[in-house]
């Protein structure tokens, strides 16, 4: 149960990299989620390609779109990381709930855990939406952490601290996915208060972070960062041993959670 | 009928959006319930209706459409004379007062064919706030002349290229946008679509097609209708004439989708007729998609149907079977837009003309006792050039 809590240490930065799954094939992917492996990842996401991504800006939303047309499912994705949890740090599906609801909750829960999924972030799905979902993945230990944004107000924030499961998800500042806007550092700090007042369970930094000026920023604030858009960006248009290569390259210049 | 505490119309709603918007959701839920309870705001939206819309709009009797298969009185909703000429001023009416109330600097709208990029736009001008549309690729070419008017009214418009590049992505780069300045923006969405409180609200300000039909045929013909047929993309203004009906069990009511090439083709637009229970764009409601849940490219001659979602009261009023939903084919429609045209002095937009196609089918079925009331939501000057480009003649 305690998989993706067991990651944080105390005084550390977590360091969750998001790749999307078959951008742009899963031989690509593979050799990423290897390359991530060795190269510091202390949990990875792994986005599961969905056409109407409401949370994520163009590189996500591009990256998802080059796996849907490389023909990769929900189904496909499971099975890749069926195939590789077992050599890989904790593994957290990221994806949209349409695509969730129409396999089924609890049909999604089993093949989830089946495939040794340690978590499971759906971020349009609404703390008053959640709590059907919450429980069928709650049935197969699956955690699911929650986000919480800059505009969410703190007794909203405190409830969502409740809720989430093996971290916090705290997005840096208003907006969708993206590395054209650096997090909102007062603000961000100011959520991050709240949270803390609120909950002891870990907290892990997303949205706008890209470089190690940022990342840096976050050590002693948060305790965990999670880098998406700008990791995409670094392996776009690559595939198999060089998309691995770039990949090493750029984990390896944040110089995270060293 | 009220949508429940978490904006459900029975199993159908809901808030499905980031985390970052719901505090506006919320924001706004608050405003409309102050501003609904407030004389003063509802005085001001009916003022600038009269004056600037040009409302009440009339009914008449199309007689010539009608017959000769028809013995019921055939009357027609006149939303196509309103301002900008369709019903979508309404409600933008309705959300920029409420924009203002809130002190929000800018609105921000999605537009498919553009109509309601236009209402927002002119809205916009109206009331001093800057303006910006999002609207897809493909739709900035297809209409270009929209994009001018929106352009000549002070709005900046802002083609979106992802996914299928038209009014799916266009919505969903709306929302992104409003992510993004969610403190200062207002966003105007243009039919009875979208999370909680959005389809309660556009069907609030739509409700007054309904409310006038309703008083103009019991005045007129000293009885209710006994049919009400609309079109339905999005469903807002079906969900406008339907509201005035709700409470009249004996008021059949019909929505009317966009068939394409065929409900059993890939090339359609009717949700309700060919889709599944989803998530789309906020709110559970049907969704044309695929089993895995990737929802699909839709079709439909009229730029307003061909979205792949629908309102999700129209989903509720489906499944407890106050309302029915059928659909028409894009030659149908066609066939309704020119006949109408030739008879009666009016080009109806091509999503009305969809209502007019199904409506006089119904009317055949009717006797002279019946009488049958159809939207006739928008005037059809934006489809001349895509109707002089099809290669049927105009005879």
């Amino acid at each position: 149960m305690a998989r993706l809590e067991s990651i944080f240490k105390p005084g550390g930065l977590a360091f969750i990299p998001y790749i999307m799954a078959g951008d742009p094939d899963l031989d690509t992917t593979r050799a990423i989620l290897t390359a991530l492996a060795q190269h510091g990842a202390d949990a990875i996401e792994v986005g599961i390609p969905y056409g109407d991504p409401l949370a994520d800006g163009p590189a996500i939303a591009a990256a998802g779109a080059r796996a849907l047309a490389n023909g990769v499912t929900l189904q496909k994705v499971l099975a890749l990381v069926g195939e590789m949890h077992a050599s890989l740090p904790p593994l957290i599906l990221f994806t949209y709930y349409n695509l969730v609801y129409q396999f089924g909750l609890p049909a999604f829960a089993r093949a989830a855990a089946d495939a040794g999924a340690a978590g499971v972030i759906v971020p349009d799905v609404s703390l008053e939406e959640i709590e059907p979902l919450r429980l069928a993945l709650g049935a197969h230990a699956i955690d699911m952490p929650l986000l919480v944004a800059p505009s969410t107000p703190p007794e909203r924030a405190a409830r969502i601290a409740e809720q989430s499961g093996g971290f916090i998800y705290v997005v840096s500042r208003l907006g969708v996915t993206g590395s054209g806007r650096a997090p909102d550092t007062e603000p961000l700090r100011a959520q991050i208060a709240v949270l803390r007042a609120a909950t002891k369970k870990p907290l892990a930094v997303g949205f706008g972070i890209s470089t190690r000026e940022q990342v840096d920023a976050v050590r002693g604030l948060a305790d965990g960062v999670i880098v998406g858009s700008a990791l995409i960006d670094a392996y776009a248009g690559a595939r198999g041993e060089e998309a691995a290569r770039r990949v090493r390259a750029y984990v390896d210049g944040l110089s995270a959670s060293v | 009928m009220q949508p429940d505490a978490l904006g459900y119309f029975g199993e159908f709603g809901g808030r499905f959006v980031p985390e970052v918007l719901v505090a506006a959701l919320s924001e706004l839920e608050r405003e409309i319930e102050s501003a609904f309870g407030d004389p003063a705001f509802w005085r001001e939206y009916e003022s600038v209706l009269a004056e600037f819309v040009g409302r009440p709009s009339p009914v008449y009797e199309a007689r010539r459409y009608a017959a000769p298969a028809s013995s019921a009185k055939f009357v027609v909703k006149r939303e196509d004379l309103n301002h900008t000429g369709a019903h979508k001023i309404n409600n933008t009416v309705g959300q920029a007062l409420l924009a203002r109330r809130m002190g929000k600097k800018r609105l921000i709208a999605e537009t498919g064919a553009g109509q309601h990029g236009v209402a927002t736009a002119t809205v916009g001008a109206k009331f001093g706030i800057p303006v910006d549309i999002y609207m897809g690729a493909v739709d900035v070419k297809r209409q270009a002349l929209n994009v001018y008017i929106m352009q000549l009214l002070g709005a900046t418009v802002h083609p979106v290229s992802g996914g299928t590049k038209t009014l799916k992505d266009a919505t969903s780069e709306a929302f992104r946008e409003w992510a993004a300045r969610v403190g200062d923006t207002f966003y105007v969405i243009g039919s009875v679509v979208g999370a909680h409180p959005y389809p309660f609200m556009v069907r609030e300000f739509q409700k007054i097609i309904g409310v006038e039909a309703r008083q103009q045929c019991m005045e007129r013909y000293g009885k209710l209708p006994s049919d009400v047929v609309a079109c339905v993309g999005g469903g807002s203004n079906a969900a406008g004439i339907f509201a005035g009906f709700i409470n009249d069990p004996e008021v059949r009511l019909w929505g009317v989708e966009s068939a394409g090439e065929g409900t059993q083709t890939p090339r359609t637009a009717a949700s309700l007729n060919a889709g599944t229970v989803g998530v789309l764009h906020g709110s559970r409601s049907y969704v044309l998609q695929t089993a895995e849940g990737q929802v699909r490219e839709t079709h439909s001659i009229s730029a307003g149907l061909d979205y792949p979602g629908v309102g999700p009261e129209h989903a509720f009023l489906k499944e407890s079977g106050r309302a029915r939903y059928v659909s028409v084919t894009d030659d149908e429609a066609v066939r309704a837009f020119y006949e109408f045209a030739k008879t009666e002095g009016v080009i109806p937009a091509l999503e009305s003309a969809h209502a007019l196609a199904y409506a006089r089918t119904l009317a055949a079925e009717r006797g002279p006792e019946h009488l049958i009331l159809v939207n006739l939501s928008g005037r059809g000057d934006k489809d001349i050039a895509q109707i002089r480009g099809l290669s049927r003649p105009a005879s």
